[in-house]
């Protein structure tokens, strides 16, 4: 035969093969690698000498060439797995505690002064108002379906409203079935569904959580945010009950000096609406370039329970009636902090972190 | 929406300060986003003749320019070329200041002195055009004002935010609605035109309605005589001010129309619609639009969104050729043209729920689509012609608009009536308002009220966000306390006689808080969504909770785990030279549905018909241990000493082989609740490989997680025995047990043992491990200080001996023989 330079290929390909099986660690690996597939390798010497061949047979005698590599850099690729594992049992295994056998009073514990997070400092504060006003504090899913996120709220599919809340959708189920709660109002289903299940109305109860929009993070938005929810359903209850809640509301948590002022809004599960606006606390109402010169600042949205809201769970909206109100207590913090760029919240910088406590 | 003042005033007597208008207009839930003035500064601006352009040596991008401003030749350098000799061009004089408060002044360039600046529209703030110089009318004349040559009065434009539930503002007539009601002033209507006396226009075109219930009405108008060109400047310019282009007087008239009624028209060229016939029909699968933007739509194709069938209503001619997607865009056939003398114009009603879906769908919205999606008045199509025809005869006076337009019905929503009581109102706002001022109110934005002892009110067409029944009594009560102004409604603060107060979970959740940060814990707030290459680092085989439309690979599923987001913020802090911390993160991680060992299921779908499998969520709190020194044994002990703090006491540190993934796999144990077995969380090391991965020094990193769930499920349990124990009075005995223990038994399960060996064992305390080679490496010694104690008497040797004896057989039954010493 003509193919003389590779008259023992097979035999060649044995013989690497074994010298990769014997590799021992993955330094001699390391070590071994040029002379097995590199520019030193027996490989690459029977490469060069197909130049003396017809083409047609440099074709033929290429293609086997190619697959012995192929064959020696796959053992010499699962011989580095196989060493780089057996290395990684044995540092393991070097590392080897019982964490049961750590006798506490031998371990010295560093000792240093830890910090909340700003937000959940934020949330205490606020809760703490209202749970001296009465309000028990309730939570509730971050993942809701459509249902609970929107219908329930009166907003059924497609209704323009739902354009309001850029919403994350996830992949379950039918499409836009699930979301990532745009808001904390899904809670307030959940409650009244709750209420009613178990004959326990009156209901006095605030939802303080993580809500999801699909909005770019910029100085004032995040995609992450949380919300603190308000609900009162009992009889008799007015929407002057609601002005005089979030005013008391807002001269506790902002002080005394802090107004808070109501007009008109649309929110499909509120009717009347609201936006609450408060005193500028920056420039105490005198009109400052955050307030836009207005003197007040808006921090939420509100409004008398929806008659539709009332049906979807079963409360009779003859006997009852109620508000509810929501508001950012990201927000609430960077007013309070003046940040003024949120993204300083997901940030997590130690430098940041170590301020709040 | 854009509302300039001038063009308001015309439909209703504004007051006369500004702030005064603004703080009104807010207080109706008009809310004033933004407050432009134009004009405004231009009274310094004079027109001036170009007489001479010369070029300047060394550049050519500006010229020398010699203008007659009415005081004789003056020199000016300008950059813009669209002008020449015997143009009149605006002149802003030095010393002039321009809108934004540019002053002028005397400037030197290329040592030609320029004595003031030669403005484009945009400068002036008249315009977007910044292509060159606002060239002016040829019958100008020199030194002229600006403002007196182009007619313009300064003027204010509002920028309102409209709510979604008033589809009846999205017009300067709705606007102008409110705030005669709220203002006490006559609200007047446009002048309109009435159709002529000639022909009949069933005889020349034709309308059809197929889908009576997405096409509630179509009005179709013939106009003859029409001579395209341009609007005349005053139209144009409310069009600009309004934030929309003039196109040309035709489709000008149509937008005009909108800004001022609300209602979209359409204008077709007539001899481009097949036998003059328009059809409302529903787009077939297959059929595609080319809309006026330029791109190919396939039509009635079902959409993404919930329980969207994909519906396109489309406008067809006699030969069933596709003119445009209805209330949304039209198509490039039909379009009028300069050649245009006969327009059908459109004028019609569609359902508001068929026109949000297309546009959602096609992702296309306008002007148009806006105002039909939130609902157009549907008596409204009429009037609007009318109105059309009005301002088109502003630039072709001779213009016929043929007797009786088509209208063709459909099915309309029906105007909603809800009886109003004077208790409906007081039970609502709290205050009983005049029934005289609730009718006052509700008859200036058009209800049909008659007082009746009751209230019966009928909603007026525009309306058609008032709902039936209690819900629409509602709608009602707000208009009336939107009008009324909410600020004047009383506030009385409410009060029961429930307490407020904390859930359990919630208590325990803020004392965990408390006690991590009492231990130096700093709590950081990391993403929900991450990437699927992190998920993997603690998941790698879960099924993932996927975002269906993230805002990028970065975050686009729902994690699984706290540790990536905790290891991602160590490895910033520390890239950025601040060291390390022990860090904190409370927070929800997600099980897909199928990986759940509890399904959470509720209801979904349109309706909330359908049963929607949901994630499982879990709160985690977990601990990053970065400090220097921090390792598993650290972890250890700080885990124990906050599960101390919480009062969970019986908690095993069980060490396991079975370290999840990112965890050390020979550095990790469970925690064990020792009474009911149930596991509330891990505590170890992060794999050295993971570290490598991803923080930039190579170090030890301790871990803890635990489950909040299973840790409220064990203070549960543990609260149902909260005896305190008075501790004995008579002197305990201690003694120390080493005991030679298989390494399979672990320390607390060996310490439980000796605990519960004796009635007199007061406390097993572990205070030395030994390892080595004469023990074997299959077992260790645990060296155990014990405290007995009797509440009855001081304890005899005999007693002692006894309860040793015992702990010693205890430990036998472990496998655990006493150590002796060789």
């Amino acid at each position: 035969m003509s193919d003389a330079p590779l008259a023992h290929l097979d035999d060649q390909v044995e013989e690497l093969l074994r010298a990769i099986a014997d590799l021992a660690s993955l330094e001699e690996l390391t070590n071994a690698e040029p002379t097995l597939v590199g520019k030193r390798s027996v490989l690459s010497s029977l490469q060069k000498s197909l130049g003396s061949l017809s083409p047609e047979e440099r074709r033929d005698a290429g293609a086997r060439l190619q697959e012995a590599r192929r064959r020696v850099v796959e053992a010499l690729e699962a011989q580095r797995r196989d060493l780089e594992a057996r290395a990684r049992v044995a540092e393991l295994d070097a590392d080897r505690l019982d964490l049961g056998d750590v006798v506490l009073d031998a371990v010295r514990v560093p000792l240093g002064a830890g910090h909340p997070g700003i937000v959940a400092i934020t949330q205490y504060a606020l809760e703490e108002v209202f749970v001296g006003m009465g309000f028990r504090v309730e939570d509730g899913p971050e993942v809701e379906s459509d249902w609970y996120n929107f219908e329930a709220l009166n907003m059924p599919p497609a209704h323009p409203a739902r354009g309001m809340w850029d919403t994350f959708y996830l992949e379950l189920g039918e499409p836009e079935t699930v979301v990532l709660r745009t808001h904390t109002s899904p809670t307030q289903i959940h409650l009244m569904e709750k209420a009613v299940a178990e004959e326990s109305l009156p209901l006095h109860a605030v939802m303080p959580g993580r809500c999801y929009r699909r909005d770019t993070p910029d100085a004032r938005h995040l995609a992450a945010f949380h919300q603190i929810e308000g609900i009162v359903v009992d009889r008799g209850i007015t929407f002057a009950d609601l002005a005089g809640t979030i005013d008391t509301f807002t001269r506790a948590y902002f002080g005394p000096d802090i107004d808070s002022r109501l007009r008109p809004g649309y929110f499909p599960f509120t009717e009347p609406s609201a936006e609450f606006e408060i005193t500028c606390t920056l420039c105490r109402g005198e009109g400052c370039r955050t307030c836009s010169q207005t003197g007040w600042i808006e921090l939420g949205g509100c409004g008398m329970i929806d008659p539709a809201v009332f049906a979807a769970v079963g409360i009779d909206a003859e006997e009852w009636s109620g508000f509810a109100f929501g508001f950012g207590i990201d927000r609430c913090a960077q007013m309070r902090y003046q940040i003024a760029d949120m993204r300083a919240l997901i940030e997590n910088d130690l430098r940041f972190v170590r301020q709040f406590s | 929406m854009r509302v300039p003042l001038k063009w308001l005033n015309e439909f209703v007597d504004l007051p006369a300060s500004l702030d005064e208008l603004i703080a009104v207009m807010d207080d109706l839930g008009l809310v004033v986003e933004g407050v432009e003035r134009v004009g405004e500064g231009l009274g310094d601006v004079i027109v001036a003749r170009v007489d001479e352009i010369h070029s300047i040596e060394g550049a050519d991008r500006i010229r020398r320019v010699v203008v007659d401003a009415g005081e004789g030749p003056l020199e000016i350098v300008c950059g813009a070329m669209n002008f020449t000799v015997g143009d009149f061009v605006p002149l802003a004089p030095v010393g002039a200041v321009l809108p934004g408060g540019f002053e002028i002044a005397r400037r030197t360039m290329r040592g030609v002195v320029s004595n003031g600046m030669l403005c484009s529209g945009r400068e002036l703030g008249l315009s977007e055009d910044h292509g060159g110089l606002l060239i002016l009318s040829p019958s100008s004349r020199p030194g002229e004002a600006l403002l007196d040559n182009l007619g313009v009065e300064p003027d204010v434009v509002l920028d309102i935010s409209i709510e979604g539930n008033r589809p009846d503002a999205w017009s300067l007539l709705g606007v102008a609605r409110d705030l005669a009601t709220r203002l006490r002033h006559p609200l007047r209507f446009p002048a309109v035109a009435t159709p002529g006396e000639s022909g009949e226009t069933r005889e020349s075109a034709h309308v059809e309605i197929e889908a009576p219930d997405l096409c509630g009405r179509f009005t179709l108008s013939l106009i003859r005589g029409v001579r395209v060109g341009p609007s005349p400047e005053q139209l144009a310019r409310r069009l600009t001010l309004a934030g929309m282009r003039p196109i040309s007087n035709v489709v000008d008239a149509s937008n005009l129309v909108m800004l001022e009624l609300g209602q979209p028209t359409h204008a077709y060229d007539a001899d481009l619609v097949a036998r003059r016939t328009l059809r409302a029909r529903v787009a077939r699968p297959g059929e595609t639009l080319t809309t006026l933007d330029g791109v190919t739509r396939p039509l009635a194709q079902p959409g993404r969104g919930l329980g969207d069938s994909g519906d396109d209503l489309v406008i067809v001619d006699g030969d069933d050729v596709i003119h445009g997607l209805a209330g949304i865009m039209g198509g490039e056939i039909g379009e009028i043209r300069e050649s245009t003398t006969e327009i059908l114009l459109e004028a019609a009603f569609f359902d508001p729920m068929t026109i949000a879906r297309a546009s959602k769908r096609h992702g296309l919205r306008s002007e148009a689509s806006h105002r039909f999606e939130r609902g157009v008045d549907p008596e409204l199509a009429l009037f609007a012609a009318a109105r059309f025809v009005h301002l088109l005869r502003e630039s072709v006076p001779n213009l016929e608009w043929v007797n009786h337009p088509l209208d063709v019905r459909g099915e309309i929503p029906e105007r909603s009536r809800v009886t109003l009581t004077d208790h409906d109102v007081e039970r609502a706002l709290g205050v009983a308002l005049e029934r005289s001022e609730v009718v006052r109110l509700l008859e200036g934005l058009n209800f049909t009220v008659r007082d009746e002892g009751d209230l019966d009110v009928v909603a007026p067409s525009a309306r058609l966000d008032i709902r039936l029944g209690a819900a629409g009594r509602a709608d009602v009560i707000e208009e009336v306390a939107r009008l009324y102004s909410y600020t004047r409604l009383p506030r009385r603060t409410p009060s029961w006689p429930a307490p407020g107060g904390w859930s359990s979970t919630q208590r325990l959740r803020r004392r965990a808080r408390e006690a991590v940060v009492t231990l130096g814990g700093h709590e950081v707030w990391t993403p929900t969504m991450i990437a699927e290459s992190d998920a993997a680092l603690t998941h790698p085989h879960a099924r993932r909770v996927v975002v269906a439309n993230p805002l990028s690979a970065e975050e686009s599923v729902l994690r699984p785990s706290l540790l990536p987001g905790l290891l991602r913020v160590a490895a910033r802090n520390a890239e950025r030279g601040l060291g390390g911390a022990l860090f904190v993160e409370m927070g929800v991680v997600f099980t897909h549905p199928d990986d759940a060992q509890v399904r959470r299921r509720d209801r979904g779908g349109a309706g909330g018909v359908l049963q929607v499998d949901l994630p499982v969520e879990t709160e985690h709190l977990t601990v990053l241990g970065a400090r220097e020194g921090d390792d598993a044994v650290i972890a250890v002990a700080t885990v124990r000493t906050l599960l101390a703090r919480l009062g969970l006491s019986g908690v095993a540190v069980e060490s396991s082989e079975d370290a999840p993934a990112g965890w050390h796999p020979t550095r990790h144990a469970r925690l064990i609740d020792s009474e009911s077995g149930r596991e509330l969380g891990r505590v170890g090391e992060v794999d050295p490989d993971l570290v490598r991965l991803i923080h930039p020094e190579s170090r030890r990193l301790g871990l803890f997680t635990l489950d909040v769930p299973a840790l409220h499920q064990l203070e549960r349990d543990r609260r149902r025995d909260d005896r305190a124990i008075v501790p004995s009075r008579f002197p305990a005995a201690a003694m120390d047990f080493a005991l030679v223990t298989p390494n399979e038994v672990g320390a607390d399960e060996l310490g439980r043992v000796l605990a519960q060996a004796s009635p007199l064992v007061e406390s097993v305390t572990l205070f030395d491990v030994y390892r080595g080679e004469s023990l074997g490496a299959d077992r260790r010694s645990l060296a155990f200080s014990v405290r007995f104690v009797s509440t009855e008497r001081t304890l005899s040797d005999a007693d002692l001996d006894t309860a040793r004896r015992s702990l010693v057989e205890a430990a036998a039954a472990r496998g655990a023989t006493l150590r002796t010493v060789p």
